[in-house]
């Protein structure tokens, strides 16, 4: 399956034979809100449950926490103020959240997400479902990407591949058209934005440059309509609300629905109650677009920088896709046609056709795609810190992946036994203007004078965006061992115990849903066994049926709300047989021959 | 993975000489990567490329290395077309961009492109670029009035750039047509300067934003 993991919905699709398709849940619902919560038993839930329980209790439930993967406290202070969370102290490499009596990262909070979707998956297709592709926005750097496969495990999935979410989109589209040509990709969601420049030809997807901000998207124009609305309601109600989590979630879910009318209609009216007071506010479309033209500015620069990159200029340009729920607006749509000097396709629907991709993806890994390949590149440059924390760059972004650099180390003293590789991502010149990667420790290396040892250390960008490194030692020829020290996210054992702990939930879920659906199959025969007995065929048969009928009838009840699957389902089945005579006398003499075969569910 | 050119390679599934750059002829399982990049391309090394041929090359390596199309394999194979992948991007990254292309070819034949950067003045630029680096002085304590001298440098860098290409160019179609060491030395001492003036115009444009 192909899982679109997004910052304010999430998505999960798969390929029906030739083209993909997304996945509902039991209620027919697409959608999944990525909002996780603690209910009030004091179990988590995703989705649209937790929806609802971010507006009664939003201080146990958790939204957009995409923008915190891979992230440490110190890279998000701003943005926490306007967020209900409680984070704990000392969350420097690995923000931590109190989410009722647990405390959670930013992976095992996605991974509730990613569990509600496989369930959905599970659910439609009657099997586990443990394999998929998961899509990260193209300038996720490489502890995003990490915090992401990370979740992914925890959900008790194989990560197949994590593929940019642009690209997957022109998956989507490239599918029914065979195009050849330059495309550009403008990908506004709810958190991030990506811009990608790709080039068809006869199925392949190169990717020629790519780029973005991972902290731009629906939620900062919801943000500063929040922000005015609060001063509005102060003023008028003469009473500050801005720090009643409560109040607050209410009147996002009020703005955002003011913002969804206006891309459709000239004007909306912001409508906002609480606690027994009013506030309304009309807003038209030239004042939205005033309060969010600086917003949409914000997304032209990557757009230049990756045409720049991408060698080419805007009239090579064939076609522009828009992809994410904010290029609903009509001013993005317009802006991008001003900065494209074309009008851009929305023929999929922006907010699906993501999940979309990623199901194709997954039918290339599986072997259904033959003639499809994509080939995607690294957002970002990355170097190691030399003298003075000068960045030398090793692989430089926009380069296809997977991609390696190969770099000679050797020591600065005699009988040095270590040698410390701190790697960074990003395109500026000093270490401490990049992102911290990770520090690689040369661990062993045989005591040598200064100078001598020669060891040859490969970075490796694989097919995820993800690093990884394999060292040598030169004169032997032997492998000389690394360990690694990310600067953000988990270490692997710490993921290795959030897994185990996760596989005792797995097992729960699977087990609740095989009782749901045994209890579905309960109520059916017990509806049909009760209206049964209004019926005159009830009184046709023995004495002794009815008793057994009776007994039967009893026996699901009860067992009807036991945890138990298996026990319910023999129960059902001793119903059915008990029933079968009852069954038969019901049906019609005449249409008897014709039904023949059916249980009392269906003559009911 | 490393690799070391003129070793006798054999084949890591069926031990004999895999015979051909990519894939073993007896066995048809992939190679890890033992060749340079011209000849993982097929190419002899010339530096004069067609740009057409060698994209729709590595189209097609790009679908039968690619580990998507491995995805199904063992994990060693799926390994080995990482490693392929990451040598055919690495490749063709370089081998499409005429700078990056004579930097490797330099590297083949021991001639490492040089570390220094500003140190190293071309001698026939050294009077320019005494004066400009005054006015870039002036420039950066505040004194605007040579912002017009610097608009003229730049200028007159952005010409010599284009003709640092040119000679660039000619070298490449002087090592190609003699393959000799001379080639080698002037399109050295070309790239060294085209660097030199490449790092010059990047402060100049610092400047003038
Ligand atoms: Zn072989």
């Amino acid at each position: 399956m192909g899982i679109d993991l997004g910052t304010t919905n999430s998505l999960v699709a798969y390929m029906d034979s030739v083209r993909p398709k997304i996945i509902t849940d039991a209620d027919g619902e697409k959608i999944v809100p990525s909002v996780v919560a603690m209910t009030p038993e004091g179990e988590l839930t995703a989705g649209r449950p937790a929806a609802d329980l971010l507006l009664s209790r939003p201080e146990r439930a958790v939204y957009s926490v995409k923008r915190l993967m891979g992230k440490g406290i110190g890279d998000v202070t701003e943005e926490l103020k306007l967020f209900p969370f409680q984070v704990v102290e000392g969350s420097e490499s690995v923000i931590r959240i109190r989410l009722g009596d647990r405390i959670l990262t930013p992976p095992e909070i996605s991974a509730q997400v990613l569990r509600r979707l496989k369930l959905n998956a599970e659910g439609h297709f009657g099997q586990p479902i443990t394999k998929a592709v998961i899509t990260v926005p193209a300038y996720f750097n490489d502890a995003q990407r990490q915090a992401t496969k990370d979740a992914g495990r925890i959900a008790g999935l194989d990560v197949l591949r994590l593929v940019n979410e642009p690209t997957a989109a022109s998956l989507a589209y490239g599918l029914d058209k065979r195009k050849q040509g330059i495309v550009a990709v403008y990908d506004l969601g709810g958190g991030t934005f990506d811009i990608s420049i790709l080039k068809l030809h006869d199925g392949i997807f190169e990717v020629l440059a790519t780029n973005g901000d991972t902290h731009l998207g629906g939620d900062d124009i919801d943000n500063l309509l929040i922000h005015i609305a609060l001063e509005d309601v102060a003023t008028e109600w003469g009473e500050d609300i801005s720090r009643d989590a409560v109040g607050v979630q209410h009147l996002r879910r009020a703005v955002i629905e003011a913002k969804h009318a206006l891309s459709t209609e000239p004007e909306a009216l912001l409508r906002f109650s609480y606690r027994g007071k009013q506030y309304n506010r009309h807003i038209d479309r030239p004042l939205f677009e005033k309060l969010i033209a600086g917003i949409i500015e914000r997304t032209l620069e990557p757009c230049r920088q990756a045409v720049l990159d991408a060698k080419i200029e805007v009239r090579h340009i064939d076609e522009v896709v828009l992809v994410g729920g904010s290029t609903r607006i009509p001013l993005v749509r317009e802006t991008v046609q001003v900065m494209f000097q074309k009008k851009p396709h929305a023929e999929l629907n922006p907010e699906e056709v993501v999940a979309l991709g990623a199901a194709v993806q997954a039918g290339i890994l599986a072997g259904v795609q033959q003639d499809m390949l994509l080939l995607d590149v690294t957002p970002l440059s990355l170097g190691i810190e030399t003298m003075g924390g000068v960045v030398s760059k090793l692989i430089h972004r926009n380069s296809t992946i997977p991609a390696s650099a190969t770099e000679v180390f050797t020591t600065g003293v005699d009988g040095q036994k270590n040698v410390l590789i701190h790697v960074v991502q990003g395109e500026r010149e000093m270490t401490g203007d990049c992102r911290s990667l990770a520090r690689f420790d040369l661990k062993d290396i045989p005591p040598m004078p200064a100078g001598m040892p020669r060891i040859e250390v490969r970075f490796l960008i694989d097919a995820n965006g993800i690093l990884n490194v394999t060292a040598r030692d030169v004169r032997s020829g032997k492998e000389q061992s690394v360990e690694v020290k990310p600067s953000y996210g988990l270490t692997d054992e710490q993921v290795e115990a959030m897994i185990t702990e996760s596989i005792d939930q797995a097992e729960a879920d699977f087990r609740q849903r095989q009782v749901v659906e045994a209890r579905l199959e309960a109520d059916a025969i017990l509806a049909a066994t009760e209206k049964a007995m209004d019926h005159d065929a009830w009184f046709e048969i023995s004495e002794e049926e009815r008793a057994a009928i009776k007994t039967a009838l009893n026996e699901l009840r009860m067992a009807y709300y036991a945890d138990d699957h298996l026990l319910i389902r023999s129960q059902v089945e001793k119903l059915n047989q008990a029933t079968f005579h009852l069954a038969e006398l019901m049906m019609d003499t005449a249409v008897r021959s014709a039904l023949q075969g059916k249980d009392i569910r269906e003559v009911g | 993975m490393l690799t070391q050119i003129g070793q006798t390679v054999t084949c890591w599934n069926c031990g004999k000489s895999p015979e051909e750059v990519h894939f073993c002829s007896h066995c048809e399982s992939l190679q890890p990567p033992t060749t340079d990049y011209f000849e993982y391309f097929g190419l002899p090394r010339k530096l004069q490329i067609d740009l057409g041929a060698l994209e729709q090359s590595f189209y097609r390596l790009s679908r039968r290395l690619h580990p998507d199309v491995y995805f199904r394999r063992p994990e060693r194979e799926r390994q080995l077309a990482v490693d392929a992948t990451a040598w055919l991007n690495d490749a063709y990254r370089t081998l499409k961009d005429p700078v990056a292309r004579g930097e490797y070819l330099l590297d083949l034949y021991g001639m490492k492109k040089s570390e220094q950067k500003s140190s190293n003045v071309p001698p026939e630029l050294l009077e320019e670029v005494f004066d400009l680096n005054m006015a870039l002085e002036e420039i950066r304590t505040g004194d605007d009035s040579v912002r017009p001298q610097l608009i003229e440098a730049k200028a007159k860098f952005e010409n010599l750039l284009e003709e640092v290409d040119h000679s660039l160019e000619a070298g490449f179609g002087e090592w190609d047509r003699t393959e000799s060491r001379d080639a080698l030395e002037k399109i050295y001492s070309v790239l060294n300067r085209r660097n030199y003036i490449r790092n010059l115009l990047r402060d100049v444009n610092a400047e003038l934003v």
